[in-house]
């Protein structure tokens, strides 16, 4: 790569996220954290065209099951800003399900642990 | 244009319809041995993500050795690995350093707890990080990666050069080995259930 090629390599990368996301600003604090879980609403597994082709990619990959946000960002290989935004867009017109974490008790809070302790020493014991 | 990958079976959150997913930090400095330590946990390839809009640093994250990591422009390691029918666990590695605020919010907002990579022969590194784990009250273990011919320092001399509290748990392990990097979960997780109780 020459290094003019390099530069508007690097020029497009800084350019594309606010193309991608139409210039969009990030969802409101809280509607998605990195560890929400996501997944496509069965109904809607035909992608009308209207959705740009990020959009489109990112519903396809939640065809599949649940991923993370984090995960989302990672296969994508995109900020996670930018995935949020494109998430919050696809929320909104109903093709995906999010479950955000819960807000849990003390105790909640302990059982969870207990488990993860549990999982830990069955798997690497 | 995006060309997303196709994800195959094992890429999805087992049972994600009933899952809580909680998450832990695995926090250090630059080349300390976080994404070593989160690939011997994780049961997906660690992923990575960035923060920042720019990925001009992308090129050089390869780099071998610990010069070359001064100069990333970051990013964060992640993993997963479930633990039980009910719970997911995503394990969380970033640098501690302040210009990340936004992914450290990110990252310690509702977070278990925080293990504390640190390397015995940089020590003065680490007090960055364990000052944000503080800032953002979370509860923390010590894990001192041993490298292989590092000299560990006894415990004691450690604990004073960082500053730790009584109950600090302090373990040493070997990040490329998933027993020892499980063990060290274990001894913030076991710390983690004290302090809930």
């Amino acid at each position: 790569m020459s290094d003019s090629d390099k530069q508007e390599h690097e020029a497009a990368e800084l350019v594309r996220p606010y193309v991608i996301t139409g210039g969009r600003h990030l969802p409101g604090e809280g509607q998605f954290s990195l560890i929400t879980l996501v997944t496509a609403a069965a109904d809607h597994q035909q992608r009308p065209a209207r959705l740009s082709p990020e959009e489109q990619e990112v519903l396809r990959m939640c065809v599949g099951g649940y991923l993370s946000v984090a995960e989302i960002a990672g296969h994508m290989q995109l900020p996670v800003g930018v995935v949020k935004i494109l998430l919050a867009a696809l929320s909104e017109g109903g093709y995906l399900i999010s479950r955000p974490p819960e807000q849990r008790a003390p105790v909640a809070n302990l059982q969870i642990l207990e488990e993860v302790l549990n999982g830990l020493r069955a798997k690497f014991g | 244009m995006v060309s997303g990958p196709s994800l195959d079976e094992q890429a999805y959150v087992r049972g994600g319809e009933t899952q809580t997913a909680v998450k832990i930090l695995v926090v250090g400095h630059f080349a300390v041995g976080k994404t070593t330590f989160i690939g011997s946990i994780s049961e997906i390839s660690p992923l990575s993500t960035e923060e920042t809009m720019t990925r001009a640093g992308e090129a050089i994250d390869d780099l071998k050795g610990v010069q070359g990591k001064t100069t990333t422009t970051v990013a964060m390691d992640f993993g997963r690995l479930t633990v039980s029918e009910r719970v997911v666990l995503y394990l969380f590695g970033t640098p501690g350093q302040q210009r990340f605020v936004q992914m450290w919010e990110d990252m310690a907002r509702g977070a278990l707890g925080a293990l504390v990579l640190v390397d015995p022969e940089r020590l003065a590194d680490s007090f960055a990080v364990i000052d944000l784990i503080e800032q953002y009250g979370l509860d923390y273990a010590i894990a001192v990666n041993h490298f292989d011919g590092s000299p560990l320092r006894d415990e004691r001399a450690l604990r004073e050069a960082l500053d730790l509290l009584d109950d600090t748990p302090v373990v040493v392990c070997d990040a490329r080995d998933e027993r020892s990097s499980a063990e060290a979960l274990i001894t913030l997780v076991r710390y983690l259930m004290d302090r809930a109780r």
